[in-house]
C-alpha cells in the first residue's frame, strides 16, 4: 500500500505544517497531534500517499496541522468523503479524524455505515464528552444530568457508548486509548494502521476549557492503575498498582478478584481474546458496571474483506465475464432499425 | 375486405390494471412502429402505489404512444384510441379520448366486481351497455374468454393463460394498423427462450388477436400510417433515464476517467442507479450510499481522488445535498449533480413531473454559492446534455447541476445514436508531480478561465489541505481576512460566469429572428413548444421558440434575442421559476404560462395561451 521512502525518511517534524495550531493551550489535542506525527515518521509514511480527512469540530482542525494531503470537510460527513476517496484510489493511506459530536451525533449514521462496510481507514474519534468548538454544550457521550450552557438544569440524554456502538456496527477493529498516555496511544496508532479495514480508535481527550478532568481518573497517576485496565491479546485481565487485581468471568458476569489473597490465581482470570465478539461486548459495557476499571487497548479485531477490495474485485469479475465495455455496442443497444 | 385508410398521426393510450401488461404491450407496439420508420414519442403513466389493489382506480397503469408520418414532438394531447382492459382504466382515461375516438374494451373487465372497484354507482349499468360511450366507436371484445379459448388445448393454468391477454390486444392492433407480427415474435422467442410452453401460448394468442381482427372485420377498415421524413441512419429507441446513463458512461470514456456514481434510491431517479450498476465492465463504480448526504459526499471524495464523480437524486434529495454541494463549490472540484425533478414541495407528487427545482438549483445553498445549471429537454437530449454537464464540471473544476424531470426520465423516442468516435473528448487535466525543492504548490492558483488545477492525493510533491473554511487566494490556506473573502466570493462567481464564453451561443429553434412573441422554454416543455410554434409559424405568425439548455450562466447572446421580440412568454410546469430568473437578470417583463398539475402542458393549452398573448398586442 504505502510506499516507504527509501531515502531521507521523514521525521515527526516533517509532518508538521507551517500553520499556527489554534487549539486552546493545554488541550489534549496537542498530545494526539504529536503522537500521530511521530507515528507517521516511525511508520516511514510518504506524505504524498497519506490523506487526513476530518469533519467539523475542534478535533477536525487536525488536517491543517499535518503535512500530508488533507480535507477538512463538513460536519459529520467525513466517513462519506473517505468512502468515495477510497473508491477512487484504494491505495491511499487514509486517516479520519472526528469527535464525539461529529462522529456520533450529526455523523452517527455515516459512522455506522463506514464501520459495517469496512473501508480500509484509520478512524480516530477524539472523545472529550463535550462540544468544544461551539463553546460548551453537552455531547452524545456526556454523562446524564450534566450541567452545561445548553442544559443548565442537567442534560436529559442517556449517553452513547462509543465502543459498544462500534461493535454494534460490526466494526472489524475497535480500540481505546487516551491523550495522556503517549506510549499507549502510539502503540494503538501503530495497531490501527496495521489493521486492514475500518480501524475504530476512541481516544479520550481532555477539553481543559469546557470539560476539564473528564478522564482524570484513568489518566492521573494516583488513580490510573486502579481505574484503567490495559488489555492485551492472550493476556489475563490484570490491573492495580501492584498488578494485584484481576477480572474473571462468572458465567457472563465480570468480577474483580484479588490475586493476593491466595483464593484466585492468574489461571482463573479472563484471558483477553481480540477475536471474541461476545467477550468484546462485555468489555465494552465495563463502563456501565460500577467498580469495574475502564478497558484500554484493542478490544476487538478480526479480518474481514474491505469494501474497496470486494468492489474492485467485482469490477474485475464483471469485466472477465462480459469483456471490457464497448461503447459503440452500448450506444446501439440490442434493437435497431434503419431509415433508408 | 375493408379498405385501408391513410392517417398522418395517431395517439393510442393503453390502459389497464398494473397486472395487465400494458407497459409491455405499449413498448412492443412502439418498437413495431419505430421499425416501420414512423416518428414517435411515448410516455408511461404508472400508478403511485407499488401494488395497488387489482381493479381499482389507483391501480391503473397506462402507456401513451403518439406516432406519425411527420415529425412527432410530444406523446400527444388527446387519444384517438383507448385500450381499456377494465372499468377503472376506462374511467380514468375517458376524459382525454377525442370526440368520436375509438375504444377497445375488454368486456370481462366490466363485470359487477370491476364496476364496484372502479367506483361506479351501486347497481349502475356497465358503461359499455348504457349511453356513456355514445358518439365513440366502441369495440367490445371478451378478450379474457377468447384468450382462454385459444389456449384450451395447452397445459397452462388459468392464471398463466390470462397473462397472455395483452398479446391478444397487441395482435388485434397489429391487424388494425397493418403491421407485421415478426418483430414481436422474435422478441418473444428471446424472452421465453427457456419456457417453450409460455412462448407457444403467447405466439398463439398474438396470432389469434390478429386473425380476430381480420376475420370478424370488427373495424370496417384498416389504418396505415406511412413512414416519417426522419434522417437516414440506424436508430434505436431510448428513454430519458436510459439516455442519461449512456451519456454518463460516454463522458467517462471520453475523458478517460473512471465513473463514480453515488446515489440513494429516489423516484424518479433510481433507474439511473440501476442502469449504471449494470455497466461495471465500463469501469463504472456505483455506490448506493446510506442517505442523500452520504451520496453527494462520497461523490466529492471520489472527485478528490480523480474520478468522474456524479450523484443523482430528485428534489427532496437535492435539498439534503445542499451543504455538500456548497463544499464542492469551495473545494472547486468537478462534480455532476443530477436532479430528476418531480412534484413538490416535500414528498409532493413522487411519480408526477414538475419543473419546480430550478430556483433550488440556482440559489438553494447557504452563502454566495454559484454553480452552473443546465437542463435536459427531451429523452434523447439527456444523452448529450449529460456529456455536456460532465465536460463543464471537469474542464472548469466546478460542481454542475443537471436538471431532468419525470416526464423526460420515463418518456421515450427514437434515437439516431452516434458513433463513439464522433463524440468529442473531454479534457481532464491534473496538476503534475513536483520533485526537488521548487516553489510551493499553490492549489488555488487559477488559469485565465479562473480554473484551479486538479491535484490528486498521491501525486508527488503536491501535498496540500483543502476544506470548507474560506481559503486564501492562491495558497488555499484558511483565511479570515475580510478583503480576501470578498475577493474569493467574486472570483468563484466570475469563474462560473466565464463559462458563458465556453458554451455555444443560443440558437432560435424555429421562427424568425425578431417578431411579436418569443416563447422561451427549458426542460421537458420543449416538445410541446416546438410543435405549437412550428404550427403557428407555418400559419404566418411572427412567433419564435428558444429552448434553453444553459440556465446558469445564460448563453451570452440571450439578452439580444430577448430584445428582438415584442413579448416573451415562458411556459413552465411550475409557478414561474424561470420567469423570475429572466426578469431579475434582464429586467424585462415576461408573460407566464404555468401549469402545476403534475402533468405536461398540452398543445391545445399552449396554443390557446399563445394566441391570447398575441391578440392582446
Ligand atoms: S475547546 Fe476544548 S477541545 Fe476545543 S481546543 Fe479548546 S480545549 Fe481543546
Amino acid at each position: 500500500m504505502t510506499k516507504p521512502l527509501t531515502i531521507n525518511p521523514l521525521k515527526a517534524k516533517d509532518f508538521a505544517t507551517d500553520q499556527d495550531v489554534r487549539w486552546c493551550p493545554g488541550c489534549g489535542d496537542y498530545s494526539i497531534l504529536k503522537q500521530v506525527q511521530s507515528v507517521f515518521a516511525e511508520l516511514g509514511l510518504d506524505k504524498d500517499e497519506v490523506v487526513v480527512i476530518s469533519g467539523i469540530g475542534c478535533s477536525s482542525r487536525f488536517p491543517y496541522y499535518t503535512e500530508t494531503y488533507g480535507m477538512h470537510s463538513i460536519h459529520g460527513r467525513a466517513p462519506a468523503f473517505v468512502s468515495g476517496l477510497k473508491m477512487a484510489n484504494p491505495d491511499l493511506d487514509v486517516w479520519m479524524v472526528t469527535g464525539d459530536g461529529d462522529g456520533l451525533a450529526i455523523g452517527g449514521n455515516h459512522m455506522m455505515h463506514i464501520l459495517r462496510r469496512n473501508f480500509n481507514v484509520n478512524i480516530m474519534l477524539f472523545n472529550n464528552q463535550i462540544y468544544g468548538l461551539t463553546k460548551g454544550q453537552y455531547s452524545p457521550t456526556s454523562e446524564e444530568y450534566k450541567k452545561t450552557k445548553s442544559s443548565p438544569y442537567g442534560s436529559l440524554d442517556h449517553p452513547i457508548n462509543p465502543i459498544a456502538f462500534a461493535l454494534g456496527c460490526d466494526a472489524s477493529y475497535v480500540a481505546r486509548s487516551m491523550d495522556r498516555d503517549p506510549k499507549h496511544l502510539k502503540a494503538m496508532l501503530h495497531r490501527s494502521h496495521k489493521h486492514k479495514g475500518a480501524a475504530f480508535l476512541e481516544i479520550y481527550q481532555n477539553c481543559n476549557i469546557f470539560n476539564d478532568g473528564a478522564f482524570f481518573e484513568f489518566t492521573d497517576k494516583a488513580t490510573k492503575a486502579d481505574r484503567a485496565l490495559f488489555v492485551e491479546h492472550g493476556q489475563p485481565l490484570i490491573f492495580g498498582k501492584d498488578q494485584e487485581m484481576g477480572i474473571r468471568l462468572n458465567g457472563l458476569q465480570p468480577e474483580i478478584v484479588n490475586l493476593k489473597h491466595g483464593l484466585f490465581t492468574e489461571d482463573d482470570l479472563w484471558i483477553h481474546d481480540e477475536r471474541d465478539i461476545h467477550k468484546a461486548n462485555i468489555l465494552a459495557r465495563f463502563s456501565e458496571i460500577s467498580g469495574l476499571p475502564r478497558p484500554f487497548g484493542v478490544i476487538y479485531a478480526i479480518d474481514r474483506p474491505t469494501y474497496e477490495e470486494v468492489a474492485f474485485a467485482q469490477l474485475d469479475d464483471v469485466k472477465s465475464v462480459k469483456g471490457e465495455g464497448n461503447l459503440d455496442q452500448l450506444l446501439a443497444g440490442n434493437m435497431n432499425w434503419e431509415i433508408k | 375486405m375493408g379498405v385501408t385508410t391513410i392517417k398522418e398521426e395517431i395517439t393510442i393510450k393503453f390502459a389497464g390494471d398494473s397486472g395487465d401488461g400494458m407497459q409491455l404491450t405499449g413498448t412492443l407496439f412502439t418498437e413495431n412502429t419505430a421499425i416501420k420508420g414512423m416518428d414517435l414519442a411515448t410516455f408511461p403513466d404508472f400508478p403511485a402505489e407499488i401494488r395497488a389493489p387489482i381493479g381499482t382506480l389507483a391501480g391503473v397503469s397506462g402507456f401513451q404512444l403518439h406516432f406519425g408520418s411527420r415529425i412527432i414532438y410530444t406523446p400527444g394531447d388527446d387519444y384517438d384510441v383507448l385500450v381499456a382492459m377494465n372499468a377503472a382504466a376506462l374511467k380514468t382515461n375517458l376524459g382525454r379520448l377525442k370526440k368520436g375516438g375509438t375504444i377497445i374494451a375488454n368486456t370481462d373487465g366490466f363485470d359487477k366486481k370491476n364496476l364496484r372497484l372502479a367506483k361506479f354507482e351501486d347497481g349502475a349499468q356497465s358503461p359499455l351497455e348504457d349511453d356513456t360511450l355514445e358518439g365513440y366507436d366502441v369495440f367490445k371484445i371478451d378478450i379474457t374468454k377468447l384468450t382462454r379459448a385459444c389456449l384450451v388445448d395447452t397445459s397452462l393454468g388459468t392464471k398463466e393463460k390470462d397473462r397472455c391477454k395483452n398479446m391478444f390486444v397487441l395482435g388485434f392492433l397489429y391487424w388494425r394498423y397493418s403491421r407485421d407480427l415478426d418483430p414481436t415474435i422474435q422478441y418473444l422467442k428471446t424472452k421465453f427462450k427457456s419456457k417453450p410452453e409460455i412462448l407457444k401460448a403467447n405466439i398463439m394468442v398474438l396470432k389469434a388477436g390478429y386473425h380476430y381482427g381480420e376475420t370478424t372485420e370488427t373495424f370496417s377498415n384498416q389504418v396505415e400510417v406511412k413512414s416519417a421524413p426522419l434522417a437516414k441512419g440506424v436508430y434505436r429507441s431510448i428513454m430519458g433515464n436510459q439516455a442519461l446513463v449512456l451519456g454518463l458512461v460516454t463522458a467517462a470514456q471520453k475523458s478517460g476517467l473512471p465513473l463514480f456514481y453515488g446515489s440513494y434510491p429516489i423516484t424518479p431517479a433510481s433507474d439511473i442507479l440501476h442502469g449504471l450498476a449494470r455497466h461495471k465492465n465500463f469501469n463504472v463504480k456505483t455506490y448506493q450510499a446510506e442517505d442523500e448526504i452520504a451520496a453527494v459526499c462520497a461523490a466529492i471524495g471520489a472527485a478528490y481522488g480523480g474520478n468522474l464523480a456524479v450523484t443523482g437524486t430528485s428534489g427532496p434529495g437535492l435539498a439534503l445535498k445542499g451543504e455538500g454541494i456548497g463544499l464542492a463549490v469551495m473545494l472547486e472540484l468537478p462534480l455532476v449533480i443530477v436532479d430528476v425533478q418531480r412534484g413538490g414541495p416535500s414528498t409532493g407528487l413522487p411519480t408526477k413531473t414538475e419543473q419546480s427545482d430550478l430556483l433550488q438549483a440556482v440559489y438553494g445553498r447557504n452563502g454566495e454559492c454559484p454553480l452552473p445549471v443546465i437542463s435536459i429537454s427531451s429523452p434523447v437530449d439527456a444523452f448529450y446534455t449529460a456529456i455536456e454537464a460532465c465536460r463543464i464540471a471537469v474542464e472548469h473544476m466546478v460542481p454542475v447541476i443537471l436538471l431532468s424531470d419525470g416526464y423526460i426520465a420515463n418518456g421515450s423516442e427514437p434515437w439516431k445514436f452516434p458513433k463513439a468516435a464522433d463524440l468529442p473528448a473531454i479534457e481532464a487535466k491534473f496538476a503534475k508531480e513536483r520533485t526537488g525543492n521548487g516553489e510551493h504548490f499553490l492549489p488555488y492558483r487559477r488559469d485565465e478561465r479562473h480554473v484551479r488545477e486538479w491535484a490528486l492525493p498521491g501525486t508527488r510533491g503536491l501535498a496540500h489541505r483543502i476544506g470548507g473554511l474560506e481559503k486564501e487566494a492562491e495558497t488555499g490556506e484558511v483565511s479570515y481576512d475580510p478583503p480576501n473573502h470578498e475577493y474569493m466570493v467574486k472570483i468563484r462567481e466570475a469563474k462560473v460566469a466565464r463559462i458563458a464564453e465556453h458554451i455555444p451561443e443560443q440558437k432560435i429553434l424555429n421562427g424568425p429572428e425578431e417578431g411579436d412573441l418569443l416563447v422561451l422554454g427549458w426542460g421537458s416543455t420543449c416538445g410541446v413548444i416546438e410543435s405549437v410554434t412550428r404550427d403557428l409559424v407555418s400559419h404566418g405568425h411572427k412567433v419564435a421558440h428558444v429552448q434553453l439548455r444553459y440556465i446558469n450562466p445564460f448563453p451570452r447572446n440571450l439578452g439580444d434575442i430577448l430584445n428582438n421580440f415584442k413579448k416573451i412568454l415562458i411556459p413552465e410546469i411550475n409557478n414561474g421559476q424561470l420567469s423570475k430568473v429572466i426578469k431579475s437578470t434582464y429586467l424585462k417583463p415576461v408573460e407566464q404560462y404555468n401549469k402545476i398539475q403534475g402533468i405536461p402542458i398540452t398543445k391545445a393549452e399552449l396554443k390557446a395561451q399563445i394566441l391570447q398573448v398575441l391578440k392582446a398586442n
